[in-house]
């Protein structure tokens, strides 16, 4: 049962992760998202000591807060001060996350948090945390119910605004010619990888989240020509990696973040190798038959 | 310096004193001009002239140093959804996994709404525009197996799609047969004699004449807005073009041998 609760929570995570994922790789943007993932903890540490309570409403407002910050900081340096974007996200994110590292040291006896936890997770601790209402009714694991509403949340988001996504995305100044903001669907995409990153940063940390917001769009990419099944591909194998990873830790007894990053990391590599349209094999075996045709040509 | 800007007499757009400049260095200087509703426009000049700015400036998609832009007599916002505009090829990213026929159906996504989905009508209108460009049977492919005059043509069947009144062109024939450019060029034809006006830019002097009623020449400055025939002139030309003399004497060459034209098609 508790296999299950673990499972599901993952799975939620990386549904989430890898619907963003694919416009954001798309964007050629994933590094902002490393960089929200991790900014998102001052934001943890600044709600949690105005409202003292681990209240995940209050905590989830205080990182969008913060997920909004940083993307706005990256375009300010990136736009105003001509810095390349690459330094612009480095800049931001290593200074608001150092900021929240010094925030919990300082306030160490107050705050019930820990850096490592937000950068590696701390998954198989999901079905102990426990929601309970206020009646006192028992509801299950907090994690699991707060990934199934992001992702719910995500799939709203993506479904209704579809094309706008598409559009902004593929070509920013058709969409800014035919009146549809770019700025706006810049931000709208950039809170809800906020939303994600910190809906799950004590379940699966920082670093899985960006692990699975490139590495399943990455391999869909490979796979497939059109936006739509990319999107589907890369839900199926997000939820694989989260599955797959599960028991990869429980074979080997080790991190299950650590072994979800590692399942993602070899599906992608399958599909480098083998993928029909873009795989290295088959573009390697086009070579050579062509070299074979140019040689039957030439005897 | 010679001018010759003219004003037209059914403007479909206004440009007022438009300065643009990049980090302080102005590309487009004081430009003030009008253009006709219902005609075929060519935007002229040599590369780093200003024309893919002057459209982005007239699109809205610049910030502006000074001066205003107004369309159908209204400010821009207002009419966004009666222009449309068919941005310089290399400015996206062609190995996107996209197919040809959506490609085209977001030129309806102005005309759908916001949150709505494209109905049949506007799949029908998509495929419609895709004949007009002669690019049907590209429908169902991804868009990094065209080569690039295909591409173009996806460019010019997305703008077609979005029944505007006005249309932007930055540079739509670059890399397309001479075949395709006439079908399309009497497409544009076709469609200004109903009353819709295209701006085109446009780079060959020798096709201008046939293709446009009016053309604008421009150099960072407006050297010339007028009828075709007033416009393409070697005065003017050279003040365009300035210094590239050599280059200029053929090209008046050809436009002389243009005037007397013995024409057989
Ligand atoms: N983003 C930019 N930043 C700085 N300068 C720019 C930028 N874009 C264009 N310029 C400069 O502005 C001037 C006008 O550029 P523009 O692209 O409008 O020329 P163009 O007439 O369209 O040229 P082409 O025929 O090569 O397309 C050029 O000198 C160019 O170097
Ligand atoms: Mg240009």
């Amino acid at each position: 049962m508790n296999d299950l609760l673990i499972i599901l929570t993952a799975s939620f995570v990386a549904i989430s992760c890898s619907l963003l994922g694919c416009f954001l790789v798309l964007r050629k943007m994933t590094m902002v998202a490393d960089a929200i993932s991790h900014a998102v903890l001052p934001g943890i540490v600044i709600a949690f000591l105005l409202s003292g309570s681990r209240d995940s409403m209050v905590m989830l407002a205080g990182a969008a807060a913060f997920g909004i910050l940083t993307t706005f900081l990256i375009e300010l340096f990136h736009l105003k001060g001509g810095l390349q974007s690459d330094a612009s996200i480095g800049v931001t994110f290593t200074w608001l996350f150092a900021l929240g590292v010094i925030l919990i040291s300082v306030f160490a006896g107050q705050v019930d948090l820990d850096q490592d936890c937000v950068l590696y997770g701390e998954i198989a601790y999901v079905p102990i945390d426990l929601w309970i209402t206020k009646s006192g009714t028992i509801m299950g694991p907090r994690a699991l119910w707060i990934s199934a509403i992001v992702m719910v949340i995500i799939i709203a988001f993506i479904l209704l605004a579809y094309k706008e996504l598409y559009l902004t995305t593929f070509d920013p100044a058709f969409a800014a010619a035919i009146g549809i903001s770019t700025t706006l669907w810049h931000y709208l995409l950039m809170s809800m990888v906020s939303l994600v990153s910190v809906a799950s940063f004590e379940s699966v940390g920082a670093i899985l989240v960006v692990a699975l917001i490139v590495t399943p769009p990455a391999t869909a990419y490979l796979l497939t020509r059109e936006l739509k099944k990319m999107l589907i591909l890369s839900v199926i194998i997000g939820v694989i990696t989260s599955v797959g990873g599960f028991y990869l830790a429980y074979a080997l007894d080790g991190s299950i973040a650590g072994a979800m990053a590692t399942v993602g990391g070899i599906l992608f590599g399958l599909a480098f190798l083998f993928s029909p349209t873009d795989g290295y094999i088959s573009r390697f075996r086009r070579k050579t038959n062509k070299a074979a045709m140019i040689n039957a040509l030439q005897e | 310096m010679k001018k010759k800007i003219l004003q037209a007499d059914n403007p479909v757009t206004e440009v007022h004193d438009l300065t643009v400049t990049y980090d302080r260095k102005p590309v487009l200087w004081d430009i003030d001009l009008t253009l006709p509703k219902g005609s075929v426009i060519g935007v002229m000049g040599p590369n780093g002239a200003g024309k893919s700015t002057l459209i982005k400036a007239m699109m809205g998609l610049l910030p502006l140093a000074s001066g205003y832009v107004k369309m159908f007599d209204e400010k821009l916002d207002d009419v966004r959804e009666q222009v449309s505009y068919v941005p310089q090829r290399g400015t996206v990213d062609w190995d996107f996994p996209a197919l040809v026929k959506d490609v085209v159906l977001m030129g309806r996504y102005s005309k759908i709404g916001l949150f709505k989905r494209p109905r049949q009508s506007d799949k029908e209108i998509a495929m419609d525009c895709l004949r007009k460009v002669n690019m049907e049977a590209f429908a169902e492919r991804q868009i990094s197996q065209l080569s690039g005059g295909q591409q173009q043509r996806v460019f010019l069947a997305r703008a077609l799609a979005q029944h505007a009144d006005l249309y932007f062109m930055d540079e739509p024939f670059v890399g397309v047969d001479m075949a395709t450019e006439k079908a399309i060029v009497d497409l544009l034809q076709e469609m200004s004699a109903k009353g819709k006006t295209v701006v085109v830019v446009h780079h060959d002097l020798q096709t201008a004449r046939q293709y446009f009623d009016w053309i604008v020449l421009l150099n960072t400055r407006l050297v010339a807005s007028g009828p075709t025939k007033e416009v393409l002139t070697d005065e003017l030309l050279a003040e365009t073009y300035g210094g590239k003399l050599t280059l200029l004497n053929e090209v008046s060459q050809e436009i002389k041998n243009k005037e007397f034209p013995n024409r057989e098609e």
